[in-house]
């Protein structure tokens, strides 16, 4: 070890324990992905999103909620406010730095709820085989026929309005997909030799589902849910402009358009500048997948 | 007794169809029973006596077991039969039919810059992969795939109505042009030809040509894309590669070999993103007050309107349904090789 560099002993070819084959596998992966410029991009952008989420109280000049009707509409480059103010005089800049937390709360949920039930329902329609196969992926189908936003319009509609409910909105339409591709990685995986030898071991199904198949559908996973990140953003503030997701006065970039769409053609920066936002937002998502999915799953990509 | 391979193929299609129909109304069925809103107090009004509620409870059939509730929604469907909206008192299914022709003519026209600008940029940037067009395509597609649509319809509105005054603003047709040609299509361009108003031809042109080009370009990311793989695919392979020894011209190559030869996906594709565009115009149509089922469906949801959220989402969720299962056909009757 003395005489190695970390970077030797990361890439070298005979791993001495199954963490040292994890670590150098996961390093060579960094590696190629560090080579695609584009997805160090994307990379930079949701680094850079996480970083002024949470520094938001330190970045913002303003509190994003303080009214000042005597400076409302204030252009873009007025004093004190970098990007203008909206129709009642709020800091624009501010209100987009906090509402980078709004959106960052909803890409988590979304990314833990939906994958998750696709996971379920996908692991177990493809080990189970038989009637249970078929009547899942019968369920799954039907929503997948279903248009997305015209069903997310109507769940908010029987949940009502709010962001967990746009969030529960969307994820119930967009597991679907996830369950396919669960479905067709157990499909491949059940029969292997391996999941046979630990079933005669004694394992069972939970245990075969949990702790053998679940791993290996992981990766696909995370490229698909990296991927649909960017729609995911975009469902949601679609949601926020019609009013139907978050609520003022919460700084959601798209209640935030919705509230400068009024003043389009004499204020333009007021609906102009949470669209540059989430048009960033969503364009680091969309490079960061492709970049991914060039390291994890290389056959998807051309 | 076996049946025929062709009779088993159909009848299996056509379960599966009513299969996915069936879920489509279940799921309708039960956003409207736990939708907080009672729909018989929005019949009867708060001050309805209890005899009066109930009578109206049982009119309903509120009373019967869900599985027969959700038989008389079936049957009503059937029928085309939405209810009456709870905002004007007429029946939904002609208020839908009203409003459909304008998502109808604003989504036909998106496709048709989808596939005319969206089909060459992809066989372009199939045929020089890595040039610099072939950049531009995979940028085009990259915004498409980021950009708010509803913000790039503002943009849009802001600078080729606001500050260029290329294009007619808001709405279908401007103040003093509207009802003029007899309604016989319910859209617009259509009417107006043959009505031969060519002023209002004109001006209805001016206001859809922004709406239309905004979801031209969203399904031209995606066609593009589907194209430029596709067409990728066809090229690699061995008979282009005979085709180019032979001495045949590239342009023989690429347009009478492989495009030839993706024809059938293409179709495919393009049925799919249609759909997507009836869909998708629900954003484009409330930007540019659009009366069309998006704005419809939007309006009503905002009001607490359930019949017409209900209808509506219904309609759009049935030709969605019939889009894609149109592709599916159309793939497998005419590819060989999906039989």
């Amino acid at each position: 070890m003395a005489d190695q560099t970390l970077r030797q002993w990361l890439l070298t070819e005979t791993p001495t324990s199954r963490r040292h084959a994890k670590l150098s596998a996961l390093y060579q992966g960094w590696l190629t992905f560090r080579s695609n410029t584009m997805a160090m991009v994307g990379l930079g952008i949701l680094v850079l999103l996480i970083l002024i989420a949470a520094a938001a109280p330190i970045l913002s000049p303003h509190d994003p909620f303080v009214q000042d009707l005597g400076n409302r509409l204030a252009p873009l480059g007025s004093e004190g406010h970098l990007l203008g103010t909206d129709s009642l005089g709020r800091d624009i800049l501010s209100r987009l730095i906090y509402g980078a937390r709004i959106t960052l709360y909803i890409v988590a949920l979304v990314a833990l709820i939906a994958p998750v039930a696709g996971l379920l329902v996908g692991t177990v329609s493809g080990y189970a085989g038989g009637w249970v196969d078929i009547v899942l992926m019968r369920i799954t189908d039907i929503f997948l026929a279903f248009p997305r936003l015209v069903l997310a319009l109507a769940f908010v509609a029987a949940l009502g309005a709010g962001i967990e409910n746009a969030v529960l909105a969307i994820s119930l339409t967009a597991w679907p997909p996830y369950a396919r591709i669960a479905r067709a990685e157990t499909l491949t995986i059940r029969s292997s030799d391996y999941i046979a030898a630990i079933r005669l071991q004694g394992a069972g199904s939970l245990r075969i589902i949990t702790q053998h198949i679940w791993p290996l559908c992981i990766s696909s996973l995370i490229v698909r849910v990296t991927l649909d990140m960017a729609g995911i953003i975009l469902a949601a503030a679609g949601l926020g402009f019609l009013g139907l997701g978050a609520q003022p006065p919460s700084p959601e970039w798209g209640a935030m358009i919705s509230e400068g769409r009024r003043f389009i053609l004499d204020h333009w920066w007021v609906a102009t500048m949470p669209g540059l936002a989430i048009f960033t937002v969503s364009l680091g998502f969309n490079l960061l997948g492709d970049g991914l999915r060039d390291v994890l799953d290389p056959k998807a990509g051309e | 007794m076996s049946l025929p391979p062709w009779l088993k193929t159909t009848l299996v299609t056509l379960g599966s169809i009513a299969v996915t129909m069936l879920g489509l109304l279940f799921i309708t069925f039960i956003i409207g029973r736990v939708m907080p809103i009672d729909p018989v107090l929005a019949i009867v009004g708060e001050r309805a006596s209890q005899s009066t509620y109930d009578a109206v409870f049982q009119e309903l059939g509120l009373d019967k077991p869900l599985i027969v509730q959700f038989g008389y929604y079936i049957w009503d469907v059937v029928r085309l039969d939405f209810g009456t909206s709870l905002l004007n008192a007429r029946p939904v299914a002609e208020d839908i039919a009203r409003v459909f022709p304008a998502t109808l003519e604003l989504a036909t026209l998106g496709i048709f810059f989808g596939i005319v600008l969206g089909v060459p940029l992809g066989v372009l940037a199939a045929v020089r992969k890595g040039s610099w067009i072939d950049q531009i395509a995979r940028v085009v597609a990259l915004v498409g795939y980021s950009m708010p649509i509803f913000w790039l319809g503002l943009m849009g509105l802001l600078i080729f109505y606001g500050i260029l005054g290329w294009v007619g603003g808001p709405g279908r047709v401007g103040i003093f042009y509207v009802d003029v040609v007899p309604s016989v299509t319910g859209m617009i361009l259509v009417d107006s030809i043959l009505d031969r108003n060519w002023d209002v031809f004109k001006d209805a042109f001016s206001h859809i040509i922004l709406p239309s080009a905004l979801l031209g370009y969203y399904s031209l990311a995606y066609i593009s894309r589907m194209t430029r793989s596709f067409m990728l695919e066809q090229l690699s392979s061995e008979y282009v590669t005979t085709a180019r020894v032979k001495g045949m011209s590239e342009w023989d190559v690429v347009w009478k070999h492989a495009f030839k030869n993706i024809r059938v996906q293409l179709i495919t594709v393009i049925a799919l993103s249609y759909a997507n565009l009836l869909e998708g115009s629900v954003l484009t149509e409330i930007i540019f007050s659009w009366p069309g089922i998006g704005s419809y469906i939007t309006t009503a949801l905002l009001s607490a309107d359930m019949n017409a959220v209900l209808g509506g989402t219904v309609v759009v969720g049935l030709i969605f349904i019939l889009l894609n299962i149109f592709s599916d056909l159309l793939y497998k009757v005419f590819d060989p090789r999906a039989r």
